[in-house]
């Protein structure tokens, strides 16, 4: 349903912010991940507290119609507790790095999360019913002497309030040696991948003993590591294929009917240097901090340090789009490097249409890209346009000297605000975008 | 390519006589010095929530850790590297680069670099920015070992640069003009001790790059020197930084807090420093093979280079300990800085 017209046409407005209001920022609510569910109903988000919370959309009003539904607060449970590696006396976070949700099968609702070394899948059920009328027990649990009960009666469902319960149906542990950085969930809906920093897993939703390695690149000997896998996903519609990309800016495609261990890939996607411009910090910014393929299949996402690329699957030699996010970084590339912000790694993703991708950026900026009209917009995550259906004013960064009015230079940037979790609803025009403890959604401006 | 590009500065053994005795001795767990003292900083990751002391412990059942020695020394010093974004004593160098990416095109550039690096005077204004740029990166992985769970993509990508930057100043020719004063430092320590940079931190996660100078040289990991060569790797390019600021005064007031660390790793077993360092993939959390590592079965692999290279003799600890007393003096510059 999305509109092909695309991030440009559309009039993106404010709808919520959820999250602390003061600047001093709690670390354990620094947000580390943002996912919808396949059908958008439902928006998980996981912080540095290994906490996820999930916000449901409430159903449209019919009478205002002029909104979409708001997302409330529909549960909230710990996923992953920190823990204390005593053979490698290192503690693991327990931040969670990725939520994946599995489509609905019944009533319940199933998602993976995963800190550095465990996934676990979470059950999300509700309850607005309840059994009443025991005969040995009280409505409070107590239990009857026997003796006093006189009559009988048939206990039977009556309504209560919602309740919302998450349980663990399964923890996936002891299976990475590196931190995992990406879980994907497989088209057959039986099986998922887990990649850390060397090695790629291949996992049974039902069995948690035991995991298939079907990726290894750690060098026999370690002084030769150069590379390491940054980010891996699942193809959306072949069960057999899979991507995952490297910190030197190459994303392989591997087929798991060609080889037990996937090694070897099939196809090697790698654009080469653009000579101009290189630098020591060539190798960095080409690093891949996220790889997604578009929802038919036909095409992939990568992000980079300063550009987001889409690939064609058929042609491995060069992207087919690129679409620079902060190019007035590049010169700045020493200082970022400096404090660090050169190894931020920003996310992205596709609308429902495939037609706009969006990303990230710092003081709080996201950018959109229109493939169709070739337009892109920024747009800014901040409190100040508070009010809801207040249209968001693009933003504009000056790279050179002459400031015009309403732009930012470069150097007021604030590099503290960046944005590195975005998510976009499967079918409508409605995006979350994770600030470092907020969640905004917008929405585009329904007439 | 390397052998040429030995230069005779060799202040890594005469400032640490006993550097490849350090690591006969199998002193597996020095790194974890700096790991304890992250425990006390206003780390970005710090967690009021976590009960758990970042203290780590060791793997030999008989060795007791001193769990909450004070280290105010060290703490503040390595606050300014560990605070990275937010850094005021960086500025400077900060304010030199800002607008100016490194690029290897990049010549003539006119601006002053201050301060720290003034000692280079007759070295170009690239040279000069490239070697900040070599230091800044190899502070930054220096502090890879104080993380507890140093991130393997940003120390493989920092190490990358680093061998970039050597291989270029290789070729320029001046790696050797560049190399400390002090002479008659043996080619093997310096190959030894910048291949070590990031030993620690992935030896730990069973992962470990060297960043370029291990080309050719089959020499194995000197897994317990990481800190200590760690500290001194960044010396050799800047050891005139360090000469400026008078380092020898300062030694003492290190030397005692580490005291309290170092006097634990006396009870250390040497021979499970290997299994320390060895890769636990799987059983990962097989006890019994631990231990049994732990007891006599050796394993070749992380160490048996360095039996290459010297003849393994027991150190005392005694000389670990005046040779610690240096490091000390130099993580207080390097952190300083």
């Amino acid at each position: 349903m999305a509109e092909s017209g695309g991030g440009n046409d559309i009039q993106w407005c404010f709808s919520q912010v959820k999250g602390a209001v003061d600047d001093d920022v709690a670390e354990a609510d620094i947000i580390s991940t943002v996912e919808f569910n396949h059908s958008g109903e439902l928006l998980a988000t996981g912080d540095k507290g290994g906490r996820v919370v999930i916000f449901q959309q409430e159903q449209e009003n019919k009478i205002q119609s002029h909104s979409r539904g708001e997302y409330n607060v529909y549960s909230t449970f710990q996923s992953h507790e920190p823990e204390f590696d005593y053979l490698k006396s290192l503690e693991i976070e327990e931040k969670i790095n990725k939520i994946r949700w599995l489509p609905q099968k019944n009533a319940a609702q199933f998602l993976l999360s995963t800190n550095d070394k465990t996934i676990k899948l979470w059950k999300i059920s509700e309850r607005d019913k309840r059994p009443e009328g025991y005969n040995l027990k009280e409505e409070d649990g107590r239990y009857r002497d026997p003796t006093t009960v006189t009559t009988l009666r048939v206990p039977v469902f009556r309504p209560m309030d919602l309740m919302v319960e998450a349980s663990p149906r399964r923890i996936f542990a002891n299976a990475h040696t590196y931190h995992i950085n990406s879980i994907s969930i497989n088209s057959d809906y039986e099986t998922y991948l887990s990649a850390d920093d060397l090695r790629i897993n291949l996992w049974h939703l039902e069995i948690t003993d035991r995991s298939f390695n079907i990726v290894d690149i750690k060098p026999a000997n370690m002084e030769e590591l150069t590379e390491v896998i940054t980010a891996a996903e699942f193809h959306p519609n072949s069960c057999n294929t899979f991507v995952y990309s490297s910190s030197k800016g190459t994303i392989r495609l591997c087929d798991m009917r060609a080889s037990a261990l996937c090694d070897r890939h099939s196809k090697l996607f790698e654009e080469p240097e653009d000579p101009s411009n290189r630098s020591f910090f060539s190798e960095i910014i080409s690093s891949i901090s996220d790889v997604k393929f578009s929802h038919s299949g036909r095409y992939m996402m990568t992000r980079d340090y300063l550009s987001v690329k889409i690939w064609d699957l058929n042609m491995e030699n060069r992207p087919v789009e690129t679409y620079q996010v902060h190019e007035y970084l590049r010169s700045k590339l020493c200082s970022l490097y400096e404090n660090d912000c050169i190894f931020d790694k920003f996310e992205c993703c596709w609308n429902g249409s495939d037609s706009v991708v969006m990303t990230g950026s710092y003081n709080n900026f996201f950018r959109m890209f229109d493939r169709n009209t070739k337009r892109d917009i920024t747009l800014e995550a901040s409190r100040e346009n508070n009010k809801p259906r207040t249209v968001l004013k693009p933003r504009k960064v000056c790279a050179s000297g002459k400031r015009k009015k309403d732009e930012i230079s470069v150097d007021s940037l604030d590099f503290n605000k960046k944005i590195l979790h975005t998510a976009w609803h499967p079918k409508e025009n409605i995006i979350a975008v994770a600030t470092t403890n907020n969640l905004y959604i917008f929405q585009d401006k329904v007439n | 390519m390397w052998e040429e590009a030995q230069t005779p500065g060799g202040s890594a053994s005469a400032v640490f006589p006993g550097l490849l005795r350090r690591s006969e001795v199998g002193l597996g767990r020095v790194p974890e010095t700096f790991a304890e003292v992250r425990g006390k900083l206003p780390c970005a990751f710090s967690n009021a929530s976590r009960p758990v002391n970042r203290i780590v412990v060791t793997k030999a059942p008989t060795a007791c850790w001193n769990r909450g020695s004070p280290l105010p020394r060290l703490s503040c010093g390595l606050r300014v590297g560990l605070t990275r974004r937010q850094d005021p004593d960086n500025r400077s160098l900060k304010d030199t680069m800002f607008a100016r990416g490194l690029k290897r095109k990049c010549v003539g550039h006119e601006e002053d670099v201050e301060g720290a690096l003034a000692g280079l005077k007759t070295v170009s204004s690239y040279s000069l920015q490239r070697q900040s740029l070599l230091d800044m990166s190899l502070v930054k992985l220096q502090l890879c070992h104080m993380l507890v769970e140093p991130n393997l993509c940003r120390s493989v990508l920092i190490a990358n640069t680093v061998r970039q930057i050597q291989e270029e100043m290789t070729q320029d020719g001046t790696w050797r003009a560049v190399a400390p004063q002090a002479a008659g430092r043996a080619p093997l320590d310096r190959l030894v001790s910048t291949e070590i940079l990031c030993r620690a931190a992935w030896e730990q996660e069973g992962a470990c790059p060297a960043p370029g100078l291990g080309d050719g040289h089959t020499q194995g990991p000197v897994s317990d020197l990481c800190p200590v060569t760690s500290a001194q790797a960044p010396r050799h390019p800047q050891s005139s930084v360090w000469e400026m600021d008078g380092p020898r005064e300062n030694r003492g007031s290190f030397h005692k807090s580490l005291d309290q660390i170092f006097e634990t790793l006396e009870t250390k077993n040497p021979s499970c420093m290997e299994e320390l360092f060895s890769d636990v993939d799987s059983p990962y959390y097989d006890l019994d093979t631990v231990l049994t590592g732990m007891m006599g079965g050796a394993r070749p692999g992380p160490c048996e280079g360095l039996e290459g290279l010297a003849p393994a003799t027991p150190g005392p600890s005694a000389s670990c300990k005046s040779d610690l007393g240096e490091l000390d003096h130099v993580v207080e510059i390097l952190v300083e800085t």
